[in-house]
């Protein structure tokens, strides 16, 4: 998890990504920061995302996101 | 008579299908009729307050309603400059500061934000401005004024000395990329754009004129569609969209993550990319996907006026080789320049400078900066010629196809931006606690680097970035030193730092 927020604070320092969960209802992270995020969760921890879980369900915050992230390496 | 004027597009459009639907979003749309009328009163209304031949500046959210906001400031005699809610603020009274502008263009929900400018002008809300009864004598002495070479549109791009420079484009530049593009892709009345690009760029002009002289139609895609490639698919196959001009970046994106195995874009038939490099393993994703489909590379800077060069993609290539540029359009020549000013030689490197039509008016208000790069033709010393250097090197391949290799200088394309290093540069010295800072490009992770010395906070520094910076501006990865490493000559070392970046990288 902390990985995580890191790669996620060097994005955005300025939001406090363990209680926000509207990261993408509030437009806080837009197309570049997905990609980014997607590609940084690649190098980091080995896991790729396929396009059926880029949803705004999963982005919604750092613990959904951290949810998928372990679900998807343990398949 | 020889069109002379871009608005005659839309004239001769309107008369064929006023009904048909010209430019919409996922919520709403606006027919041909609509688009001649709101123009029109916007031009009206211009006329009638006494605003000709000046900036106009039109500061909406990306909507359909933009389109005749923009065409509006022509019929006016104006010329439209777009700027856009996601700008910082310091970067709108950069542009400020340069056009001195009169009137600003708003709707009802930027008109709130606009408030907040230092603004002395006349604010106007598009639908209010509608509401003018169309003048057409007006609009018609207007017209009767105009030349082919008077200016329609500023866009501004990014500068090395932190400030933006506004390309200023007219219209018989423009009437010469929408003929040329349209012939070499093959636009028609059935052609169904999807808008990727923002509408505050040269880039938007691929859908914009084409819709308007073809009576074709124009889905602006939602931005947050371009997070969720499925869904974007999908939006693609719900409005029967056939026709794409996106950056490359929007196109991986939805490669790179197996979309195709879910879904897959049914009406698709022309894919044109441009400005940046194609990685060939993700093209050929795109290609096995939609293997009838026709692919085409484009090249060109702002300066002359959308796009100069295209490729349509007629065979495969290596993973580790590159798109080439292609050839020019149609009344547009490339010349090749090497340090000697001579044409470069069968495969020799020179700067890509380029002729013709195409060539813009150069930057408002900058005479100093358009004369660096508008220049004498070199191999002409006969009568004055002006041909624009790009600043960008390229050579012909053993087919006679030009073929991109660098930058001369620090701008870099990150995610379909242009983009001066040295402009993240200057803003990051100007701030309290810095002592010195060296941005590098890293091509292989596309990653824009920031390495700095100084007191601040790394956290307080990208804060503060974001306030002077549009996003795609922002470096993805910030770097403190106690020093910074220095060339023989007391020069910012940059290979120093691409090399230790490169390194950190191995490490992982």
């Amino acid at each position: 998890m902390n990985d995580l927020l890191e790669i996620l604070e060097n994005l955005h320092p300025e939001v406090d990504f363990e209680t926000c969960t509207t990261l993408i209802d509030d437009k806080i992270l837009d197309s570049f920061d997905i990609i980014t995020i997607i590609s940084e969760i690649n190098e980091e921890f080995d896991v790729v995302i396929p396009a059926e879980e880029i949803v705004p369900e999963n982005f919604n915050s750092a613990k959904a996101l951290h949810e998928l992230v372990t679900r998807l390496a343990d398949e | 008579m020889q069109q002379t004027n871009v608005l005659e597009y839309l004239e001769k459009t309107v008369l064929r299908v006023p009904e048909k639907l010209a430019f919409a979003d996922d919520k709403d749309g606006l027919n041909f009729a609509q688009v001649s009328h709101d123009s029109r009163a916007i031009g009206s209304y211009l006329a009638a307050k006494g605003y000709y031949n000046e900036p106009v500046v039109v500061f909406m959210r990306k909507h359909p309603k933009c389109v005749p906001a923009f065409f509006g400031c022509v019929y006016g005699g104006c010329y439209y400059v777009p700027i856009d809610e996601e700008m910082p603020r310091f970067r709108i009274e950069l542009i400020f500061d340069n056009l001195k502008p009169r009137v600003m263009l708003c709707d009802s929900h930027t008109v709130e934000m606009a408030k907040t400018f230092e603004f002395a002008g006349e604010t106007l809300i598009y639908d209010e401005v509608i509401q003018t009864v169309v003048d057409d004598a007006a609009l018609a002495d207007i017209r009767d004024k105009q030349l082919d070479t008077d200016p329609i549109y500023i866009v501004f791009t990014s500068g090395s000395t932190g400030v933006p420079k506004g390309v200023v484009a007219c219209h018989r530049s423009v009437i010469d990329y929408v003929e040329n593009l349209s012939e070499t892709l093959g636009f028609n009345e059935n052609t169904v754009f999807a808008n990727q690009a923002p509408l505050y760029f040269d880039a938007c002009l691929k859908e914009l004129y084409p819709t308007i002289k073809f009576g074709a139609t124009t889905y602006i895609v939602p931005h947050s569609l371009f997070m969720f490639p499925i869904k974007l698919v999908e939006f693609l196959n719900a409005h029967k969209v056939n026709t794409v001009c996106w950056v490359v970046s929007a196109l991986t994106m939805i490669s790179s993550f197996k979309t195709f195995e879910k879904i897959k874009p049914a009406y698709l038939h022309t894919i044109a990319f441009g400005s940046e490099v194609f990685p060939i393993k993700q093209f050929k994703i795109w290609r096995a996907a939609l293997p009838e489909a026709k692919f085409t590379n484009l090249y060109g800077p702002t300066e002359c006026t959308g796009m100069s060069c295209y490729y349509h993609v007629d065979r495969d290539f290596e993973l580790d080789e590159a798109i080439p540029v292609g050839r020019p359009f149609h009344n547009t020549q490339i010349l090749l320049l090497t340090d000697k000013n001579e044409l470069a030689q069968n495969g020799e490197v020179g700067e890509i400078c380029i002729r013709g039509t195409c060539l813009t008016l150069g930057y408002y208000h900058n005479f100093e900066k358009t004369n660096e790069v508008f220049v004498q033709n070199p191999l002409n010393d006969r009568y004055p010629e002006l041909i624009y250097r790009t600043g960008d090197l390229g050579k012909w391949n053993e087919r006679g196809e030009l073929v991109f290799v660098s930058r001369k200088d620090y701008q870099i394309k990150h995610m379909g931006h242009r983009i001066e290093l040295g402009e993240i540069e200057v803003n990051v010295n100007m701030m309290e606690g810095i002592q010195t800072c060296c941005c590098i490009y890293d091509k292989a992770s596309d990653k824009i680097v920031l390495y700095y010395v100084g007191d601040m906070e790394l956290k307080a520094l990208v804060t503060v970035l974001r306030e002077k910076l549009p996003r795609y501006m922002i470096p993805n990865k910030v770097i403190q030193l106690e020093t910074m490493p220095l060339t023989a000559n007391g020069k910012l070392d940059r290979v120093a730092l691409k090399n230790q970046f490169e390194a950190q990288k191995k490490e992982k």
